[in-house]
């Protein structure tokens, strides 16, 4: 099962085994994680999911850009960066493996 | 955990019940946790109930709030179909269905809200349902196959949402609505004749200034809907969803003050330091607003969820939010944020015929309280923001498309 790292703001790690098939968000919600707020439930309705990749891992994985509507709701999202993504838009693959993901200081 | 014999019973297990729970072992409580629910399966999302549940595109797995596995992990006693009956404040003490007692240093009521009933003729009949559970949504669902016929009565989100869903499914739907627009109570005559419009188009009837006398049926089973004027709406089933009603008859028999929900402060304190509510059946300061109402929405949910749990662990208050609210039907995204109160201008911005624009609704000195955007995020992202800040805007830079939303928040 593919490995995440979730590191809240204050540099708690959490490192989860996601399954496949699940969002980033679904796996830090499922063992309940702070820092990902995930009010509307994986709608891509509320950016309260609001997650940093890393720059170089993006590159690496070559993760989907975001869609249309996860950049409409990240242009104002708190505190958002080149590095902002929406995790309950990112689908846990075997490529995954590995991943960091950084939480901002809040979701809202 | 759980060298503290400090005990937080959270009577009601929905959104609001399952994520305060969550939220304590966040905070860090170490006491016990005992979560209570009437329903017989884990903490799970109602929204998608009436949209991807209804169509088939969700799982029981997608449904639930968090995996069954994870109540035991943390330590969360989670009692399914159990109801509390009753609260004996002075000896901080509730009382269970199945008769047990269990003592509490803390209280959370997240009792919810219930489907309002009509009192009308046939109301009891077979294939006379509401929409509020899994146990509702299963119900429609095995009703609506091609060619099914739902009569809605009511024409609410609810409402809508399931006949769209239905429509989806292939059944035919009329809508019946008392109002002379579906959307009347909670959104403006531009939004809903942009949904009247949509819906009509995608094959749904909706009868408006509609009164229904009765409920017809033959053995048992509900065959159509009769209106006041005398037509009958023949149906295979009937779905009312004409509002919600707080569930705060165990607090007011507790003697906690009550006004259309269980009456709580910005840390979501009842008048009993002991007892805390959350959740939809509460009446809850609205900051921005300066006044007090009950929001039916899982936000609303979250945050008071989280402004418990945050006092009670001794953790800083959440900073207010804005309410919102959000509607899936067809393809449409609608989002709304902010209330109208005290407004006295609508301004669109954007083409409400092409499907994608936002109502900003401002005060007679131009405070933006609210904006309702139909598939358009930015607009209700920014939105947020602006009604955050109150700030002012002119009718002509909201119209302004070449203004962007970021300036417009600015």
């Amino acid at each position: 099962m593919p490995k995440i790292t979730y590191i809240e703001h204050n540099g708690t790690q959490h490192a989860i085994q996601v399954p496949v098939g699940r969002s980033v968000m679904q796996g830090a919600v499922d063992n309940n994680v702070p820092g990902i707020d995930a009010d509307c439930g994986g709608e891509c309705a509320c950016a309260t999911c609001h997650v940093y990749i890393d720059a170089a891992w993006l590159d690496r994985i070559g993760l989907p850009a975001p869609g249309s509507q996860e950049a409409s709701m990240l242009s104002f999202a708190a505190v958002t960066q080149p590095d902002s993504r929406l995790s309950c838009q990112l689908q846990v693959t075997d490529a995954l493996d590995g991943l960091i993901v950084r939480m901002p200081e809040g979701q809202h | 955990m759980n060298q503290d014999s400090r005990h937080i019973v959270i009577a009601g297990a929905g959104h609001a019940g399952g994520s305060a729970a969550a939220m304590l072992r966040q905070f860090g409580w170490p006491g016990a946790i005992t979560l209570i629910g009437e329903e017989p399966i884990p903490p799970y999302q109602r929204p998608p109930l009436s949209k991807a549940w209804l169509k088939g595109e969700a799982t029981a797995e997608s449904l639930a709030l968090r995996p069954a596995a994870f109540y035991p992990d943390a330590t969360i006693d989670l009692r399914l179909a159990t109801r509390v009956t009753a609260i004996d404040r002075a000896a901080k003490a509730v009382t269970l269905s199945d008769g047990g007692t269990l003592r509490y240093d803390y209280l959370i009521l997240a009792s919810g809200a219930r489907a309002r009933r009509l009192v009308l003729p046939g109301a009891g009949l077979d294939g006379v349902l509401e929409l509020r559970s899994a146990a509702d949504a299963d119900r429609l669902k095995a009703a609506l196959r091609p060619g099914a016929r739902l009569a809605v009565i009511g024409g609410g989100y609810i409402g809508l949402e399931a006949a769209a869903s239905a429509r989806a499914l292939g059944a035919e739907v009329t809508i019946i609505e008392r109002e002379n627009r579906v959307l009347a109570r909670v959104a403006c005559s531009i939004l809903s004749d942009f949904f009247q419009g949509f819906h009509r188009a995608r094959g749904v009837t909706i009868e408006v200034d509609a009164q229904v006398a009765a409920l017809e049926g033959s053995g048992g089973r509900v065959a159509g809907v009769r209106l006041g004027d005398g037509r009958l709406i023949a149906c295979d089933v009937a779905l009312i969803g004409v509002g919600a009603v707080a569930n705060d008859e165990l607090a007011r028999d507790a003697g906690l003050t009550c006004l259309n929900g269980i009456v709580v402060d910005l840390a979501a304190r009842t008048d009993d330091p002991a007892i805390f509510a959350i959740g939809d059946c509460t009446s809850r300061p609205l900051p921005l607003y300066e006044r007090i109402g009950r929001l039916e929405s899982v936000p609303n949910a979250l945050e008071q969820a989280k402004q418990a749990a945050a006092m009670i662990c001794g953790k800083p208050p959440p900073t207010p939010e804005v309410p919102w609210f959000w509607s899936d039907q067809y393809d449409l995204r609608l989002q709304i944020a902010g209330m109208p109160f005290d407004t006295t201008e609508i301004v669109v911005r954007g083409d409400v015929a092409s499907g994608k624009f936002a109502l900003f609704h401002l005060t007679a000195d131009g405070t933006v309280q609210a904006v309702e955007a139909v598939n358009a995020a930015t607009e209700f992202m920014g939105g947020r923001r602006i009604i955050a800040r109150r700030k002012r805007l002119t009718r002509v830079r909201i119209e302004d498309m070449s203004v962007s939303m970021q300036e417009l928040a600015t």
